[in-house]
């Protein structure tokens, strides 16, 4: 609890910003959705009728749509396990105790300052067919030049790898966080005790980083469904025949450029069900405790 | 009588090759397109593939900041990046001090509405909050770009942890000197708080910075897009199909002003937002 200063009008006052902003352009729009949902535009979206619940039995009877969630999932796990084990193994390693520890730290944790659209275009150029550099490799290794863009698998696999690579600064700061609060008395009695460096790491490290593992999970949940957008779109514009095509991609396309407001405004109350089990799900788990409203 | 010595050093040396290596590894599609910025066309389509420095540096930066526009593109970036997150560290600053220290009526409802804006990112107000834009005449302009973005959950809640953690014993120094509340927050409060200050400032240029989504949709005349969109927009223009080593300097030049900010503002990062408890 902290001292208290005395005022009627000024805490509002001080809200006042937060509040407008947040009614106006979060709260307002996020209703009309609901609303939306319940409708379909017809006449190039002139008129607007009312159809209840059909939006989402379309929804959950298309084939195109239940892929795109199927995607998405595979998408977000291929993020997490990769990019967190990634991470991990990264951290580990560069939160030894040795010299130039911090320009290391400065090493691994840039690629926070990355944007989608530049992981996109490096990545695209990197599986460039005939300039890129994956398949000059791939063809000198094992003497194959596969079609990244084409094939289904291979297409998925690389927009995974570039979401990877652009989430890795963020994964390794808190990791690197979180190992720095490990207290070195614990780590140095197992070793008086005669524990060995993997025994340390099992038995003590990842205890220690469990929070922050089920932290960034859901962050790298949340990163992956809602933040990739800019991948997929230079990447692979959702192709081969929809095979990148995620939740957020979908609603991309039915919204903008099929014009189905109503259909659209359906996926993003799907969305809204997702991202609220995720915060919900980091705020029960989390170590931090809110204290509501004190 | 050296074993001990030479176990230690092998180790150590062995340490450092090993974190050079995945170094190199992370940053190997950055220093790829960094060298492929530098070359000319022959030298980018050579087989095998050149992975040195090339002939025509300056030129294709120069053709893709003037040519293709990004030297503008960037100042809008610049522009609505600085404007953001200026705006929203001090409606974040006002908040916290008022949930932090004041008693009022409806605190909670106050605090649970901005609370639940974490649930509400743009994918789920997309299709109505575009058509309100329109609305209110906001289309294809920067007014569009900012001020949906002014409110902050994540900005309120780290300098109200901070806040609360404050030392007592000063705020109630201040109080027996008569010092009110606003002149409490300005002269003492926040240049005690830089390093959140810093934090939030880090997180937000670089969110701001690297939007893609909303103004793909919102912005429709080139001299107002943002770089990102910009960047995209390089792909397939060239003369045959698409100028890579363009397309490579304009990642380089996109990718400059969030990585000086980090590296600058590195510290106030992780003390005030990767090593505080709340995230």
């Amino acid at each position: 609890m902290q001292v208290k200063f005395r005022s009627k009008a000024l805490p509002y006052l001080l809200l006042l910003p937060s509040i407008i902003v947040s009614l106006l352009f979060l709260y307002y729009p996020a209703l009309k959705t609901f609303v939306l949902s319940l409708y379909k535009t017809a006449f190039m979206g002139m008129r607007k009728i009312f159809v209840g619940g059909s939006n989402f039995i379309e929804l959950f009877t298309s084939i195109e749509y239940l892929q795109s969630i199927l995607i998405s999932c595979f998408f977000a796990v291929g993020v997490v396990v990769i990019g967190l084990t990634l991470s991990l193994f990264i951290a580990v390693l560069s939160n030894q105790d040795i010299r130039g520890g911090r320009l290391y730290c400065l090493g691994f944790i840039w690629p926070y300052a990355l944007s989608p659209a530049i992981a996109g275009v490096i990545w695209l150029f990197m599986f460039n067919p005939t300039a890129g550099i994956i398949n000059y490799l791939t063809d000198l290794l094992w003497g194959i030049s596969p079609d990244w863009v084409s094939n289904k698998h291979l297409a998925l696999l690389m927009v995974i790898g570039a979401a990877v690579w652009k989430n890795l600064g963020y994964n390794i700061v808190f990791y690197l966080a979180a190992l720095q609060n490990i207290p070195q008395e614990i780590l140095e009695a197992a070793e008086m005790d005669g524990a060995n460096s993997l025994q340390k790491f099992f038995l003590i490290t990842f205890d220690f980083l469990k929070p922050t593992t089920l932290f960034l999970v859901i962050m790298n949940l949340i990163y992956s469904f809602f933040d990739t957008f800019g991948i997929i779109d230079i990447l692979t514009k959702g192709g081969p025949v929809n095979a990148t095509t995620t939740m957020i991609y979908k609603l991309y396309i039915d919204a903008f450029q099929n014009y189905k407001t109503g259909f659209a405004a359906a996926q993003s109350i799907i969305l809204f069900i997702m991202v609220m089990g995720l915060t919900i799900a980091q705020f029960k788990w989390s170590d931090s405790k809110i204290d509501y409203g004190s | 009588m050296n074993k001990y010595l030479i176990k230690k050093w092998t180790k150590v040396v062995l340490t450092h090759l090993i974190l050079l290596t995945m170094m190199l590894i992370v940053a190997s599609p950055l220093l790829f397109a960094i060298i492929k910025s530098t070359q000319s066309m022959g030298e980018i389509f050579s087989y095998p593939p050149k992975l040195s420095f090339g002939s025509a540096t300056f030129n294709n930066y120069k053709k893709a900041l003037l040519d293709y526009n990004l030297a503008r593109l960037m100042l809008n970036s610049c522009y609505i990046a600085i404007v953001i997150t200026t705006l929203k560290i001090v409606f974040s600053i006002l908040g916290a001090f008022a949930f932090v220290f004041f008693n009022f009526k409806y605190k909670k409802l106050l605090f649970w509405l901005i609370l639940i804006t974490l649930m509400l990112p743009i994918p789920v107000r997309i299709i109505p909050l575009f058509e309100f834009m329109k609305q209110l005449n906001w289309g294809d302009s920067f007014l569009a770009l900012t001020v949906p973005f002014l409110a902050s959950a994540t900005g309120t809640f780290l300098f109200r942890q901070y806040f609360m953690s404050f030392p007592e014993s000063i705020v109630e120094a201040a109080k027996v000197d008569g010092v009110g509340p606003l002149r409490f927050l300005f002269q003492i409060l926040v240049p005690m708080s830089l390093n959140t200050i810093g934090a939030l400032a880090v997180i937000e240029l670089i969110y701001v910075w690297n939007q893609y989504l909303w103004p793909l949709i919102i912005i429709t005349s080139n001299q107002k897009q943002v770089v990102q969109i910009g960047l995209k927009s390089l792909i397939g223009t060239g003369d045959q199909g698409t100028d890579w080593a363009v397309v490579m300097a304009g990642a380089v030049i996109t990718l400059l002003p969030p990585l000086i900010v980090f590296i600058l503002l590195q510290e106030q990062f992780m003390n005030g937002f990767a090593l505080s408890e709340n995230k």
